[in-house]
């Protein structure tokens, strides 16, 4: 059984000041330039209180309800890859000696804990995981496995699941799966906001053995918190038809729908580097003025951008239809040969933040319904015939 | 169990370029050049095919494929052609300077898995640098396999890689070396003609055959077609693939090639798993 | 010198593969050995096409004179291979020189007696070109990757 109680927002307060003194440093979702952004938080008024989200293809607004609920939206531009991962990051550093040069040992990273972390973002951090954590006899990237190591999730379920969100067609929410350390449902009640929060680890036990703020879950806290997450269960607005997703759209690498695509798509990116589980980066190398160190920087990178396939002599991927191509064939596809997993935690991000609004369902969709893969013969019974 | 945040392991880094001291430069060409380097410990393995990531000191790195001998670990022997910063830093480099190495990285030419075949080798170009090791652990075991073939086109006669290599190799009785030019005068005495009509030319029987095909993706992908058309079975032929290549462990994602990491899951690939793809746009 | 009937050359040879006996006897009537040495000239661009080859050792280089450059190879021609097309259509001449690079032997065919026999057995001329446009199409795709350029941005 593991452990769990019922806090209030001066509980959650308790939860991220006893976090902050173990030496983490706390994570959470803030308002910035009219977006949820993750950013350091030192308590619950860093919080969007009261605040939800209004999202759409190629829209996004905040809007004031003014209810009380610390976590009444969805996922905004950003993610935690942001911190696991960060959009530059030194990655190695060296000194010119006497006989040539040497490795310049990195600084420690900040321990993290992150707060407000939603199911199809637990299922990315599982997804960049795989790409960046040791694997068979594969090393893994210390810049990412340093910070990713030591890291404390709080995870919170959704309860009011976003315009674009799929993430039931993905399996990843909007009930948090595993891979956190405490999960908080949030309900509202004659008393005003509770948190329902959950154990899902030996670190979470011991961060709620020690709030003094928690009271212990009542059937009642535990109904009330499970209605809430079957209705918004049923309420996620958007799908994706993922059967058979992989040979789909592999065996439609020459279907003029990418061309469609293409015309409406203006290679800004934008998708890559709201996408949760995009890993592509790039490394640039930086010398001293005076020669005497050298680093080498690693950024995000997109397989939007021309450079991004350039072999000598000209880039790979020259039209903006294989491009667009390669990014939904990788990330729905192509990331289950690589990765064993689908790249696609079904967030909707990549749909709010395109400019002109594409969305990556709608697009599988029309190449589902004309798909140019040579049908399979069926045998007068109605059953597939093996060639 | 503790609230407070835990100490984190240290981990090897396969990021991290490993200083090796440059013992020998040797031009091949007018822009390809040889490197010869000494590793720190005095060891450097590798399988024939491998690549390593060659670091110029705050310059930046690229994808080289090992040209050297793999029975000869003292030396890691690396040939480049200077078309970029990175390499023609590298080509600046003198004796007792140092470059940094990751790597061995990537999937090796399975010569060891054909012994008792006839062993055919297509390059083209530079790309008879990557194929090099394989011919030498080939050659080594030469009793292990049955005809052995060097099938090599180049532009012209002035960027035959290796001359005199292939002049020895074509000069042994148990090795068959076609040597063919896109361009000749009168000087060359050679064969005009591009590789894949060497193709039908050479002894070794197709069925029997194991062929190994490295250079531009356009010249192995009509290198494998004919090879393939002879009777050579496509899970039998060897291509080792180019990608923009950056970290050499699938951390960068950029040597993307459909269902692949080329970095990774290659360079070299089985023929029958790319063929198709090869014929794909953009890809 | 050899004993074996050119004949009995042609049915043995890949190219005439599948031909019936009675054709390859009217090829054979129409061919002859020849010889030759290393250095010396095949035919000459320009000069009446009387003639193709069946080459059974030796090399060939097809080359164009390049005012300024010089002689330039643009293929050569090794045994087993056919030197010749241009006595199929009119003007009947010469495109390239050709030059033996070794010593060189092969069957030589004669242009007019040639175009008589297919003329005057329409499916002898249809076997003829169905072989004639296969080395074509085989020497055009050639042609193509070298116009490529195929080891140009090697590794």
């Amino acid at each position: 059984m593991t452990a769990s109680g019922v806090i209030d927002r001066a509980g959650l307060d308790e939860l991220i000041a006893a976090l902050r003194n173990g030496g983490y440093t706390t994570i959470g979702p803030t308002i910035r330039e009219g977006a949820i952004v993750y950013n350091e938080i030192s308590g619950t008024s860093d919080l969007p209180v009261g605040w939800t989200d209004q999202q759409a293809p190629g829209g996004y607004r905040l809007e004031h309800l003014g209810d009380g609920r610390m976590f009444g939206y969805v996922v905004g531009p950003q993610s935690w890859k942001r911190f696991l991962y960060p959009q530059r990051n030194v990655i190695w550093s060296g000194v010119v000696t006497a006989d040539g040069w040497e490795t310049v040992t990195p600084p420690e990273p900040p321990t993290y804990a992150f707060i407000g972390v939603r199911g199809c973002e637990l299922a990315a951090i599982a997804v960049q995981d795989r790409v960046f954590l040791a694997a068979g006899d594969r090393a893994a990237d210390p810049s990412y496995a340093a910070r990713r190591e030591g890291a404390f999730i709080v995870a919170v379920n959704c309860a009011d699941p976003g315009a674009n969100c799929f993430c039931t067609s993905m399996g990843t929410g909007p009930v948090a799966g595993p891979g956190h350390d405490l999960v908080l449902t949030e309900t509202v009640t004659d008393d005003g906001v509770v948190l329902l929060a959950e154990s899902g680890s030996a670190r979470g036990d011991a961060l709620l053995a020690s709030l003094a703020a928690m009271r212990p879950a009542e059937i009642a806290d535990r109904e009330r918190a499970a209605e809430t997450m079957a209705a918004a269960q049923a309420t996620v607005p958007h799908s994706m038809d993922t059967t058979d997703i992989h040979d789909l759209l592999l065996g439609n690498l020459e279907h003029p729908h990418w061309e469609a695509v293409a015309a409406r798509c203006l290679g800004c990116a934008n998708c890559t580097m709201v996408c949760p589980t995009c890993f592509c980066g790039t490394v640039t190398d930086e010398l001293e003025l005076d020669g005497g160190g050298a680093r080498r920087v690693r950024s995000w990178d997109s397989c939007f951008t021309l450079e991004f396939s350039y072999i000598h002599g000209g880039s790979i991927r020259q039209a903006g239809s294989a491009r667009y191509r390669q990014w939904l064939t990788h990330k729905l596809a192509s990331w289950f040969d690589q990765f064993g997993t689908s790249g696609c935690v079904g967030c909707g991000r990549c749909i709010t933040w395109c400019p002109v609004g594409i969305d990556l369902t709608a697009e599988v969709a029309a190449i589902r319904a004309s798909d140019l893969r040579p049908a399979v013969p069926v045998a007068a019974d109605g059953t597939e015939v093996n060639l | 169990m503790a609230l407070l945040a835990e100490p984190r392991t240290a981990l090897l880094d396969p990021m991290e370029p490993v200083p090796f001291r440059v013992r020998g430069i040797r031009d091949e060409l007018e822009d390809t050049f040889t490197l010869e380097l000494e590793p720190p410990n005095g060891r450097f393995e590798f399988a024939p095919g491998q690549y390593t990531m060659l670091y110029s000191f705050g310059i930046g790195e690229v994808p080289i494929s090992v040209s050297g001998d793999a029975s000869r670990p003292s030396r890691l022997v690396q040939t480049i052609r200077g078309v970029g910063a990175v390499t023609r830093a590298l080509r600046n480099v003198r004796p007792g300077d140092v470059v940094g190495v990751r790597g061995p990285f990537g999937t090796p030419w399975p010569v060891d898995g054909a012994t008792g075949r006839d062993i055919v080798f297509v390059a083209g170009g530079i790309g008879l640098a990557p194929l090099r090791p394989a011919i030498y652990r080939v050659l080594e075991r030469r009793d292990h396999y049955g005809q052995v073939v060097v099938l090599y086109g180049a532009r012209s006669p002035r960027e035959l890689l290796f001359a005199e290599e292939l002049q020895d190799w074509g000069g042994r009785f148990d090795v068959t070396v076609l040597v063919t030019v896109d361009n000749a005068d009168r000087a060359w005495y050679g064969s005009v003609g591009v590789v894949t009509k060497l193709v039908p030319r050479a002894p070794y029987e197709p069925q029997n055959a194991s062929a190994f095909v490295c250079g531009p993706e356009i010249m192995m992908r009509f290198a494998g077609q004919e090879l393939e058309s002879r009777g050579v079975a496509p899970e039998q032929i060897f291509v080792s693939m180019e990608r923009n290549m950056k970290c050499g462990v699938g951390f960068c994602g950029h040597c993307q090639f459909a269902t692949k990491l080329v970095c990774r899951d290659g360079p070299v690939f089985p023929f029958s798993e790319v063929a198709r793809l090869l014929t794909v746009r953009e890809v | 010198m050899r004993t074996v009937p050119i004949a009995d050359l042609l049915t043995a040879h890949p190219f005439f593969g599948g031909m019936s006996t009675p054709a390859i006897q009217v090829l054979a009537s129409c061919a002859s050995e020849v010889e030759f040495a290393a250095g010396s000239r095949i035919f000459k661009e320009g000069d009446p096409a009387d003639a193709c080859f069946l080459l059974t050792a030796g090399n060939v280089a097809l080359e164009i004179v390049v005012p300024g450059r010089g002689p330039h190879v643009v293929e050569t021609l090794h045994s087993g291979e056919i030197l010749g097309w241009s006595w199929l259509f009119p003007p009947y001449r010469w495109t390239f020189d050709a030059q033996a690079l070794t010593a060189t032997s092969a069957i030589r065919f004669d242009a007019e007696a040639l175009r008589a026999a297919k003329a005057a057995d329409k499916e002898l001329g249809y076997e003829l070109m169905t072989r004639f446009a296969q080395v074509l199409v085989d020497r055009l795709q050639a042609t193509r990757l070298q116009l490529l350029d195929i080891y140009g941005t090697a590794r």
